[in-house]
């Protein structure tokens, strides 16, 4: 399988502190790759370098092939990464229909149209309904996304990037702080993806990596210390002593 | 998918821009304004300016999240360039004369627009209003051009479309200033429930998210704040024209801040912010001007506070139903973060 996304010596410094440090990673066309790591080992901010929230200290990012490390954070939306946040950033005084159909509108190419009315395009309103049935949030569709419960807030979160039709999808923690009850709707939509997108998923509950990935990269302390297939990571006695020790004996 | 739910949320979506009653109402009582109050002309007609004036605001403050203490930067080159084109003969005509001063304010507001796209509220405050002094210095500097101090001296503005000539009672000046603020609040009115308006808001939410769908953020602030300029540079055009006068006030620090407390008064994000706050804050002067003209000063600043006091419980007619106007005044000094910044509490 080809390589979709790539970081080389990749490195992020905040002051003194390294939170990545050298970081290669490869991501396959199609995968289901899982990004682990104690609190603090710098996964987050792999995120934010390979959207361009944040720019490295050192090292290179390449999407299909291409150097997009200077590139601004929307035109690598453009170019098909998208992304979730681990505390969700929404529009609160937007409701979710408004907020998807803005990114419907963004990819299509009329985000910046000032002469049409909102919705005048049926197909961006076919697939704003097509995106809020998938996520369930056609009943809150009006309401103000301040003030829906987290769950809803949550789903939104994630079904605005899946609005922004990915082929790499970074997912930061989806689940954290969803209900037990109310997780597998979030794990379902992420398994429910088409095959050919790319999925990132950092995520700390090992029962949900291990049912998800094909492969898992382990990163500690900035630095990736282990990377290959689940049966793999799982057995390796580094990784037990280090970080999974408590989960993967249980 | 349920066509039927395609239909609704279509419909839905297409009354988001439907005019309400209220707006109706507030238009027939501009018109009735001319027909009844005519010898409230000369007052109606500074109220109509300042209303174009507060709307150009209210369109990078209460869309964008753009705090401005300089927007009599535009205002002020519309008035001079207004000015300078009839008292030249360069462009005779009003309206072409006017269109032209908004244009090159729009000119000056994309050169400067680069400056406001970064940095907090604070560092937006000093540097719009860096801005408007260095255009009020330029103009005292260049006296044989703006008449300096004196102001621009013996101006003639031609009759409008050659057809109607301005009057002392300000007849022909309220109509026409009336006209030019409704066409350029339909303008507004279609911008901001267009995508491009919707992603203004999405912007001022949360720049973050914005850029994270792939919305150019800096590109948007650019663009509205060069159309509000435009907007300011008409306004001053305006006053220019239904004055046949220009000064160094134009470009005034007081000019700006009172454009802020016009929108305090009248709310910002709805369009009708700046329109109410002008026709409020023209009245209130006037009245306190007669009874007391030395403490206008104090009686405004007494409103001011007063209107953050209490302001937290008015509530606002907005688009879709009634709104607490309270989220947009605790809000309204702290409208956005910097365009793009780190997530708030990822990776600590
Ligand atoms: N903007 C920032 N400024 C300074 N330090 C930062 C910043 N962002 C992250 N860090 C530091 O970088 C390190 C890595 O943080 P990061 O959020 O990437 O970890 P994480 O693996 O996502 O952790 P968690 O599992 O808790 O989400 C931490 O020590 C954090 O304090
Ligand atoms: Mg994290």
């Amino acid at each position: 399988m080809p390589v979709v996304l790539e970081t080389v010596a990749l490195e992020k410094h905040f002051g003194g502190i390294a939170a990545v440090a050298g970081v290669s990673l490869s991501i396959e066309k199609g995968a289901r790759h899982a990004l682990i790591g104690p609190n603090g080992a710098g996964k987050t901010t792999v995120i934010n370098l390979l959207t361009g929230v944040l720019r490295p200290t050192a090292g290179r990012i390449l999407l299909e092939g291409e150097d997009i490390t200077s590139l601004d954070a929307y035109k690598r939306v453009q170019r098909g990464l998208a992304r979730t946040f681990q505390i969700n950033q929404l529009f609160l005084d937007l409701t979710p229909l408004e907020t998807v159909g803005l990114a419907i509108s963004e990819r299509l190419g009329s985000g910046a149209q000032w002469w049409r009315l909102v919705g005048s395009n049926p197909h961006v309103v076919e697939e704003i309904v097509e995106i809020l049935g998938r996520f369930h949030l056609t009943d809150v569709m009006h309401e103000r996304t301040g003030n829906l419960p987290y769950g809803k807030q949550r789903l939104l979160e994630i079904a605005l990037a899946i609005a922004c039709r990915p082929r790499v999808l970074l997912l930061d923690e989806p689940a954290a702080g969803v209900p037990e009850d109310e997780r597998h709707e979030i794990l379902a939509t992420v398994a429910a993806l088409p095959a050919d997108v790319t999925v990132l998923l950092i995520e700390h509950d090992m029962d949900i990596v291990f049912s998800f990935a094909d492969r898992i990269s382990v990163l500690v302390n900035g630095a990736l210390f282990v990377d290959g297939p689940p049966a793999e990571v799982a057995r390796d006695p580094r990784v037990k002593a280090v970080y999974l020790g408590e989960s993967l004996d249980a | 998918m349920p066509p039927a739910l395609v239909g609704k949320v279509a419909h839905r979506l297409a009354t988001r821009a439907r005019w309400r009653l209220l707006e109706y109402a507030f238009w027939l009582a501009a018109l009735a304004s001319f027909f009844l109050l005519p010898n409230r002309h000369l007052i109606l007609t500074e109220i109509a300016w300042l209303a174009l004036f507060a709307l150009s605001l209210d369109l990078i403050l209460g869309y964008a999240g753009i705090i401005s203490l300089g927007h009599a930067a535009f205002f002020g080159l519309g008035s001079y360039l207004a000015a300078l084109l009839a008292k030249h003969g360069i462009v005779n005509e009003p309206v072409l004369a006017l269109v032209l001063s908004g244009l090159c304010a729009a000119v000056l507001g994309f050169a400067t627009s680069f400056l406001v796209l970064r940095g907090s509220d604070l560092t937006r405050l000093m540097v719009t209003l860096g801005v408007a002094l260095i255009m009020r210095e330029i103009a005292n500097q260049i006296p044989d051009i703006t008449g300096g101090a004196d102001g621009l001296q013996g101006v003639v503005i031609a009759p409008i479309l050659g057809l109607f000539q301005f009057d002392i009672f300000g007849h022909v000046a309220y109509a026409y200033c009336l006209i030019v603020l409704f066409i350029l609040f339909l303008l507004a009115r279609r911008v901001v429930y267009s995508p491009f308006g919707l992603s203004l808001r999405a912007v001022k939410g949360n720049p973050l998210r914005a850029a994270s769908i792939g919305i150019s953020v800096n590109a948007r602030l650019v663009t509205i704040y060069t159309f509000a300029a435009f907007y300011a540079g008409i306004a001053g055009a305006l006053l220019a024209q239904t004055t046949a006068f220009a000064s160094l006030d134009v470009f005034s620090f007081e000019r700006s801040a009172d454009l802020l407390l016009v929108l305090i008064i009248g709310g910002t994000g709805y369009l009708y912010g700046g329109l109410i706050g002008a026709v409020i804050f023209k009245l209130m002067q006037d009245w306190i001007a007669n009874l007391t003209p030395q403490y206008w000063q104090f009686w405004i600043g007494l409103v001011l506070v007063l209107i953050v006091l209490i302001g937290r419980d008015r509530i606002a007619l907005r688009t879709g139903g009634v709104r607490l106007l309270a989220e947009r005044i605790t809000r309204r000094f702290a409208p956005a973060a910097a365009p793009v910044a780190v997530p708030p509490g990822e990776g600590s």
